[in-house]
């Protein structure tokens, strides 16, 4: 018995959990709250609330008293909705009753998706920067993340020619998602084909984040599993919460043949085992008759989008204009300021919020994530209290 | 030119310029879409939602349902035009039903509501019978709710 030595509380946490550093973003939250008055273009979800006849599809649901777990893959009157849905809107048919799983949004979807495929030592290949749960998800599932730099000059976007150049015999799969959070970037469609092209050469896997699909200005979304020949090697991912404004549902889907939604169920039935069914049944009703709603934010977002592009440009924080999400990326070289310095003295000089680009990897860093899903009046004040700011660091 | 029209309809205070970066065209392009909805009478009139119950004016509403006898050749317009000329009328509708004219009536009080419809409406030859609906309480003005609602925030930070 001597030989056990006391355990220090930080033991019982495994290494693997230890290893990942901490959400850069929750500790910009602490610094927050201890400050009135903000802009916050720090968000990543829509400023609606979700629309009233899908919340009052929900109420009537729980007045119904529907309130009882549903099948682990969902009900099959969605997964029928969605299999409609996504052949109407992208051209790709999925299976309701074998080829989808209804999950609690994307974050849940893309954990049981790694955790199904991996196996320790294999490789997943990810944009740099990318979104915040890529690569811890990853790192948990005992993968091991190949991150691609991409820049802001080829607008950050993946180049299939930087994703061949890591492709070797543990690499299993290549995880991607455009419109991208942060850069807003999206991807033409002979971009992914020509990742598509990868796939097919390596047999890859490709899962594609299709959060933001509705959210393009200007350019149609191609769905990656719509381009020929990979829909089987294609994991989708999507959700309500962003199309729909209803993040705080939890609500989302997974779409791949069957061997691999065979597998993503067995996690999924043992962890979550099915998504709330008021949640359930709210995403029938914003797929039967939410159409309307969505190419109305849509077009919020767009001059929205127009705005905080033209803003930051005007005092000399360089960005394209972003082509969907509601992110901008805005390059802060002129202040040679480190974007978490930036960001930071931003918050407490002049009470604007942002994220620091290199919360979301290396590759971010000179840059700043602006959500711009809030009010015109908002970005227009934001955007005169960071003039002031810049004014005051710019390097002459 | 509709996309302008929407953005003025949601706020008329937005200047040509604002509009122009909005839309992402041109300046001069919105301030002569702007002038020809004027002078086509698409834009009618540039006008401010108020709570005038919140500013403390006192003012009553109703809603009458007016049944009246059509005429030869002009149908309801003639009759129409001769009820909603009167600066009392706030709206006029033709409507389908078991009346023909619906209108809203504005006035200081009630009593000024009741002198127009029995000396000024109910008298009139066309008109066969009113039902006078005083309102009692606006939730909803212009697809402006007027209730005051709880500001439900998002978290300043999120993924």
């Amino acid at each position: 018995m001597e030989s056990v030595t006391a355990r220090t509380h930080n033991n019982f946490i495994s290494q693997k959990v230890n290893a990942i550093s901490p959400s850069g973003i929750r500790r910009f939250f602490d610094l927050l709250s201890s400050i009135e008055g903000v802009i916050s273009l720090g968000v990543g979800e829509p400023d609606f609330v979700t629309p009233w006849h899908i919340r009052e599809a929900a109420i009537h649901s729980l007045e119904k008293g529907y309130t009882m777990y549903t099948s682990n893959y969902g009900l099959l009157e969605l997964r029928q909705e969605l299999a409609l849905y996504l052949e109407r809107q992208y051209g790709v048919s999925y299976h309701p009753e074998q080829e989808l799983i209804i999950t609690t949004g994307v974050s849940e979807g893309l954990d049981i998706a790694l955790r199904a495929i991996i196996d320790p030592g294999d490789e997943v290949i990810v944009p740099d920067p990318c979104y915040v749960a890529y690569i811890p998800d990853i790192v948990m599932a005992g993968g091991i993340p190949i991150e691609i730099p991409t820049y802001q000059k080829s607008n950050f976007a993946i180049s299939a020619h930087d994703i061949e150049s890591k492709i070797n015999e543990r690499t299993k799969a290549i995880l991607i998602g455009y419109p991208s959070n942060p850069t807003g970037t999206t991807l033409s469609r002979e971009e992914l084909s020509a990742i598509a092209e990868l796939a097919r050469k390596y047999n890859l896997l490709v899962i594609s984040d299709e959060i933001y699909s509705r959210l393009t200005y200007g350019s149609n979304h191609t769905y990656f599993a719509s381009l020929p020949g990979v829909k089987d090697q294609t994991i989708s991912l999507n959700g309500f919460s962003k199309s729909y404004a209803m993040t705080g549902w939890r609500i989302g889907y997974v779409a791949a043949n069957r061997d691999i939604i065979e597998a993503m169920l067995k996690v999924h039935q043992y962890t979550m085992l099915c998504a709330p069914i008021m949640a359930q049944l709210a995403a029938i009703e914003a797929l039967k008759s939410g159409e309307g709603e969505i190419e109305h934010m849509r077009q919020e977002y767009d001059k929205r989008r127009r705005v905080i592009t033209k803003g930051l440009n005007n005092i000399g924080l360089t960005c394209p204009t972003p082509q969907g999400a509601f992110y901008a990326f805005p390059g802060i070289e002129i202040t040679g300021m480190s974007s978490e310095e930036f960001a930071e003295k931003l918050l407490i000089e002049e009470k604007v919020a942002v994220i620091p680009g290199s919360v979301f990897g290396k590759h971010g860093e000179g840059f700043l994530r602006c959500c711009y899903a809030t009010s015109l009046s908002n970005i227009e004040e934001a955007i005169t209290r960071m003039d002031k700011f810049v004014r005051r660091y710019r390097k002459s | 030119m509709k996309r302008i029209l929407e953005i003025l309809q949601d706020s008329s205070q937005t200047t040509p310029e604002q509009i122009s970066v909005m839309l992402g065209i041109p300046v001069n392009e919105v301030t002569r879409a702007i002038k020809q909805a004027e002078q086509e009478k698409i834009i009618l009139k540039y006008k401010t939602i108020i709570n005038w119950a919140k500013a403390g004016r006192k003012e009553v509403l109703a809603l009458i349902e007016v049944k009246v006898t059509p005429q030869r050749n002009v149908g309801f317009d003639s009759i129409a035009d001769r009820i909603y000329q009167f600066p009392q009328v706030y709206s006029a509708y033709l409507v389908s039903g078991t009346y023909d004219l619906a209108l809203l009536v504005k006035g200081e009080n009630m009593q000024e509501i009741a002198s127009f419809v029995s000396e000024k409406l109910a008298p009139m030859e066309q008109v066969q019978s009113t039902v006078t609906h005083f309102l009692l309480k606006q939730y909803k003005e212009d697809g402006e709710i007027l209730r005051p609602t709880k500001n439900i925030s998002r978290l300043p930070i999120t993924p």
